[in-house]
C-alpha cells in the first residue's frame, strides 16, 4: 500500500502540469499561412503559439462574424478551473498521505479517480459546448455570409478532437502537454487503486496463511 | 543476422524518406551519371527557396535589388539614393531626410558597388553598404529589414567610385574620389589642375553594434583619379589598394591626355598605420559641410545632422604608409585574392592582366627600393612587386572574383567574355563569352576571405537581342554561369532593373533566420503614432492639421474627417495595426503632390496633403491587403478658407 500511496501522489502532482502547459491546441493552417496559427488553450486563458496569433485570428474570424477569442475575464471558467484542479491535486495528494500511513484504503483512490473522470468529461462538455457557441452564434451584420449546399448557414465549430477542414482552413485540434500530463497522472492513480487493492488482497492471504500456519 | 539486415534496410528507407522530401536542393544538384540540364540547374520549383540572395546595384536607378540565385528572381527592390513612390521613401516626412546632403535635398544618385559586413574576413549579414557615386555618399542597409538605415555624405571628394568595400571586421567602408577637385572647394582655372587638384580617401568607421558610420579620417592624396579599391586580407590585413588613372593629370580630353603614360599606378595604403597616427592626435582638423542621415527603427524616422568638420591627413606625414605600385595601362578592377597574396590590377587598355604579390611589396618597402617618387610619395619597382602576368588574349580586362579554390575570373569587357585563370601559375583554363559587354561579375562572398564559388554573375551592359525587343532601351542582363566544374557552364539569363553596376552575394541561411517579419506596435516610439484605433483623433495647430490615422484590414479609423481648410498643411500619420508577416497598407489622398506610403504592419508614416481645392475628397489602401480592400476608403471635406467649421472625425455613427 506505501508504493500504491507514493504513486498515487505523484499522479495528482501531475495535474499540476495543467498550470504551466496549455489543455488543449488548435492550429489553423491554409496555404497563404504557411506558418500556421494556433491557440493554445490554457485553464486559466487562451493564448497564441505565436505572439500575434489570437489578434490574427479574430482579423479573419471577424468576416464570418464570429466572437473575438475570449479573454480570462469573460469566462467564468479561466476563473473556477484553476481552482477546480488545485483543489483536485490537494485532494489527490490527501488521499495519497492517508492511504501511506493507512489511514485510507484503495477505494479512497478509486473514488477520486471517479471524481476526476466525472470533472474531465464535463470540462470536455463545457469546452465542446463553448466551441458550438463560438462557431454558430455569429454576428448577423457579418461581412461574408456562407451556405452549406443545403441552404443552412454554414457553422465554424472547430473540431473537439482531431481535424477538419473549414473553408480555406485545415483546422486540427488536439490534447497538449497539460493533457498528456494529467491522463499520464490520471493513469498513475488508476494504477495505485490496482496496487493498492493488490497489495490488499496479498495481505489478506498472508494473514491466511500465518493463521494456517499457526 | 536477419533482424540486421531489416535494420540496415530500414535505416536506408528512412534516409530515402529524408532526402526525398526534407531537401528542397533535391533534384537541383548535378548529380555525376545523370548529365542534369542547365534548366534544371537553376530551376527552383514552386514555392522553394534560391541558395543564394544576390544584391545588385541599381546604377543609375539609385537603388539595390535583392534577386535569388540559381533562379534569378527579383525580390525586392530597396530605394537608397532615389526617391521611390512605391513605398514613399523620399516622399514621407520620416524619410525626406534620408536624402539630404550639403547641397540640399538630392532624390537620386549613381549607386555602384554593394558590400556586406564582414566579421574575421567573412560574411556576417548584418549590413550592406553602397555607395552614391554623383553626390558623394554611402549608404548602409539593414539586413534585417532590408531598408536604408543610415547615408552618410563624404566631403572633398567627387564621383565617389572606389567605394564601398569594407575591410575584414567592418572596421571601415571606403569612399575614395575618382574625380580629382580643389580641396577645400574653391573658385579656379580648370586648366591648372595639375599640382592644384587633389583626391581624398575617405575611411569611414563602422560602429560594431549599431553600424553608425563616422569618417575617421581623408587621406589626401595627388591628384589623379582613384578608380576601384579593395582591401587587404589575411596577411594583408591592415592595407587597402586603390587603382588610379589620369596620373598624368590632363584637365581635357582625358580620353587620349590620361592614356598617355604606359603604367598608372595603385596605391597601396597602410591604413592601421595612418589609423594610429590619427588615434595619437595627427592630422589637421578641416571645415567641412556634410549631411549624416539617421533612420531609426524604433521612432520610423530619420534624422539629418550636418557636420561640420573632417580630419584629413597628408600622407607624407605618415612614413611608411603609402606606396604607388606601377602599374600598366590604366588600370580598372583593383582585387585582392581570398589569402590577401595577390593584388590584382586590370589594365582596362591592355590584353594582360598585371598581379601583384603582397610578400614582394612588404620586401621592397622594407629593401627601400625605389623607382623615384609623386608628390614625395614612394614610387616602388615594377619587377619588384611583380607576381605574375595573365596573357589572355582578351581584350579589355576589367574586374576579377575568385572560387576559394585558387582560380580566378575576369571580365574583358571589350571581348565580352569571362576567362578563368589559375592563381599562382597565371595560365588561363577556361573562356566563355557573355552577352554582352560585361562589366563587373560576382561570386557570392567574392570581396572576403570564403567565396562560396558555385556560380559566377557577368553583369552585362548591353543587352540587345537577348530578349524580346521593347523599343530602344532594354533592361541590362545578368548572366549566371556554373562554375563547380573545370569549365564554366552558362545557365540561364534574366534582365535586371537599372544598371546591374556591380553585385553581392550570400548563402540565403545566413540571411533568411534573421529576416523581419514585422514591426511590434509595442515598440513603435514614433511620435505621432496611433497605438490603437481608440487612439485615433485629429488636431489642429495653426495652419497645420495634424491626422492620427490607424489601419487594419479593411478599414481606417477614422474615416471621415471634416473641418479641414484651404490653405492649411495636412499630415496624415498613418500607424497600420497589423501585426502579421507581409500585411502592409497603403495610403494615397486625391491630388497629393508626393506619392502613395506603403505602411508596414506597425509602422507609422506620414504623408503631407495641401488641399488648395474645396470639396470632399476621397483617399483609399492602396494594397490590395483583403477581401474588402476596394472598401477600404474614406472621405477628407475642405471648405473655404475663411470657414468656421470645427475638426470632427468620426467611424461608424
Ligand atoms: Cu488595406
Amino acid at each position: 500500500m506505501k508504493k500504491a500511496s507514493v504513486l498515487m501522489i505523484i499522479g495528482s502532482f501531475l495535474l499540476m502540469g495543467l498550470f504551466a502547459f496549455p489543455l488543449w491546441n488548435i492550429m489553423l493552417g491554409a496555404p497563404q499561412y504557411p506558418d500556421p496559427l494556433g491557440m493554445d488553450i490554457y485553464i486559466d486563458g487562451i493564448k497564441g503559439v505565436e505572439e500575434f496569433d489570437i489578434q490574427n485570428i479574430d482579423g479573419l474570424n471577424h468576416y464570418i462574424g464570429m466572437k473575438t477569442i475570449p479573454k480570462p475575464e469573460e469566462m467564468w471558467e479561466f476563473t473556477t478551473f484553476p481552482y477546480v484542479i488545485g483543489g483536485m491535486v490537494f485532494l489527490g495528494v490527501m488521499v495519497g498521505l492517508m492511504g501511506y500511513f493507512e489511514k485510507l484504503s484503495y477505494k479512497g483512490f478509486i473514488a477520486w479517480f471517479v471524481i476526476m473522470s466525472v470533472l474531465g468529461l464535463l470540462g470536455m462538455y463545457d469546452f465542446n459546448a463553448w466551441m458550438i457557441d463560438y462557431g454558430t452564434n455569429l454576428d448577423p451584420h457579418a461581412i461574408m455570409k456562407i451556405s452549406n449546399p443545403d441552404g443552412t448557414p454554414m457553422t465554424y465549430k472547430p473540431p473537439l478532437f482531431g481535424n477538419q477542414k473549414m473553408l480555406n482552413f485545415d483546422v486540427t485540434s488536439l490534447p497538449s502537454i497539460g493533457a498528456y500530463m494529467m491522463f499520464a497522472g490520471m493513469s498513475l492513480t488508476l494504477g495505485a487503486s490496482y496496487m493498492g487493492w493488490k497489495s490488499k488482497g496479498t495481505k489478506v492471504k498472508q494473514q491466511l496463511k500465518k493463521a494456517v500456519a499457526a | 543476422m536477419k533482424k540486421y539486415t531489416y535494420l540496415v534496410l530500414g535505416l536506408l528507407g528512412f534516409a530515402a524518406l529524408l532526402n526525398s522530401c526534407g531537401n528542397g536542393n533535391q533534384g537541383k544538384s548535378s548529380s555525376g551519371a545523370l548529365n542534369s540540364s542547365n534548366a534544371e540547374k537553376v530551376y527552383v520549383a514552386p514555392g522553394e527557396h534560391d541558395e543564394f540572395y544576390a544584391f545588385m546595384s541599381g546604377g543609375y536607378s539609385g537603388n539595390l535589388t535583392v534577386y535569388g540565385l540559381p533562379s534569378g528572381r527579383m525580390f525586392k527592390e530597396i530605394p537608397v539614393f532615389s526617391q521611390f513612390p512605391t513605398s514613399g521613401y523620399g516622399y514621407s516626412e520620416e524619410t525626406k531626410p534620408m536624402l539630404n546632403t550639403s547641397h540640399g535635398f538630392v532624390p537620386w544618385d549613381d549607386s555602384h558597388h554593394p558590400d556586406i559586413s564582414q566579421t574575421n574576413g567573412e560574411l556576417d549579414g548584418r549590413w550592406i553598404f553602397i555607395n552614391g557615386n554623383n553626390t558623394p555618399r554611402i549608404a548602409r542597409i539593414s539586413l534585417s529589414t532590408f531598408e536604408t538605415e543610415e547615408i552618410i555624405e563624404v566631403p572633398n571628394s567627387a564621383g565617389n567610385h572606389s567605394s564601398s568595400f569594407v575591410t575584414e571586421n567592418t572596421e571601415y567602408v571606403v569612399a575614395g574620389t575618382r574625380f580629382s577637385v580643389p580641396i577645400p572647394q574653391r573658385d579656379m582655372p580648370i586648366n591648372q589642375y595639375k599640382g592644384n587638384f587633389q583626391g581624398s580617401l575617405s575611411f569611414i568607421s563602422v560602429d560594431p553594434e549599431h553600424g553608425h558610420m563616422d569618417i575617421k579620417f581623408q587621406i589626401i592624396m595627388p591628384g589623379f583619379n582613384y578608380d576601384l579599391s579593395h582591401p587587404g586580407r589575411g596577411k594583408s590585413h591592415g592595407w587597402f589598394f586603390f587603382t588610379t588613372y589620369n596620373t598624368e593629370e590632363a584637365s581635357t580630353l582625358q580620353e587620349v591626355n590620361s592614356s598617355q603614360n604606359d603604367k598608372d599606378f595603385i596605391a597601396a595604403i597602410n591604413w592601421k598605420k595612418v589609423e594610429e597616427y590619427v588615434n595619437n592626435g595627427g592630422g589637421t582638423k578641416m571645415p567641412a559641410n556634410y549631411a549624416h542621415n539617421v533612420y531609426d527603427e524604433s521612432t520610423h524616422t530619420a534624422t539629418t545632422t550636418m557636420k561640420k568638420e573632417v580630419v584629413t591627413v597628408n600622407p607624407l606625414d605618415v612614413p611608411g604608409a603609402v606606396f604607388f605600385l606601377p602599374t600598366p595601362k590604366s588600370p580598372h578592377g583593383c582585387d585582392v585574392d581570398p589569402t590577401g597574396q595577390y593584388i590584382i590590377g586590370n589594365g582596362k587598355l591592355s590584353a594582360d592582366l598585371t598581379i601583384h604579390s603582397f610578400d614582394n611589396m612588404i620586401a621592397a618597402i622594407e629593401g627601400k627600393k625605389f623607382d623615384g617618387e609623386a608628390y614625395g610619395i614612394p614610387i616602388l619597382k615594377f619587377e619588384d612587386v611583380l607576381a605574375g602576368t595573365v596573357k589572355s588574349g582578351g581584350l579589355g580586362p576589367l574586374h576579377t572574383e575568385f572560387d576559394g579554390k585558387g582560380n580566378a575570373y575576369t571580365t574583358f569587357f571589350i571581348s565580352s567574355e569571362v576567362v578563368k585563370w589559375k592563381l599562382g601559375t597565371w595560365e588561363v583554363i577556361d573562356r566563355k563569352p557573355t552577352y554582352y559587354s560585361v562589366g563587373h561579375l560576382m561570386i557570392p562572398g567574392g570581396n572576403s576571405r570564403k567565396p562560396f564559388g558555385k556560380y559566377v554573375v557577368a553583369l552585362n551592359k548591353i543587352t540587345k537581342d537577348r530578349y524580346l525587343p521593347v523599343g530602344p532601351e532594354m533592361e541590362h542582363s545578368a548572366q549566371i554561369y556554373d562554375i563547380s566544374g573545370d569549365k564554366m557552364e552558362l545557365l540561364y539569363d534574366f534582365p535586371t532593373h537599372g544598371e546591374p553596376h556591380y553585385a553581392a552575394g550570400i548563402p540565403a541561411e545566413l540571411l533568411a533566420p534573421k529576416s523581419k517579419k514585422f514591426y511590434k506596435l509595442a515598440d513603435n516610439k514614433h511620435p505621432y503614432a496611433t497605438l490603437g484605433a481608440a487612439d485615433a483623433k485629429v488636431e489642429r495647430d495653426g495652419k497645420d492639421v495634424h491626422i492620427y490615422m490607424s489601419t487594419i484590414r479593411s478599414h481606417f479609423t477614422p474615416d471621415n474627417i471634416e473641418g479641414v481648410k484651404v490653405g492649411d498643411k495636412v499630415y496624415f500619420h498613418i500607424t497600420n495595426q497589423e501585426q502579421d508577416f507581409d500585411v502592409p497598407h497603403g495610403f494615397a489622398v486625391i491630388g497629393a503632390n508626393n506619392s502613395e506610403l506603403l505602411i508596414m504592419p506597425g509602422q507609422t508614416k506620414t504623408l503631407v496633403w495641401e488641399p488648395k481645392q474645396v470639396g470632399v475628397w476621397p483617399f483609399y489602401c492602396t494594397d490590395f491587403c483583403s477581401a474588402l480592400h476596394q472598401e477600404m476608403q474614406g472621405y477628407i471635406r475642405v471648405s473655404p478658407a475663411n470657414s468656421n467649421l470645427e475638426l470632427s472625425w468620426s467611424l461608424g455613427d
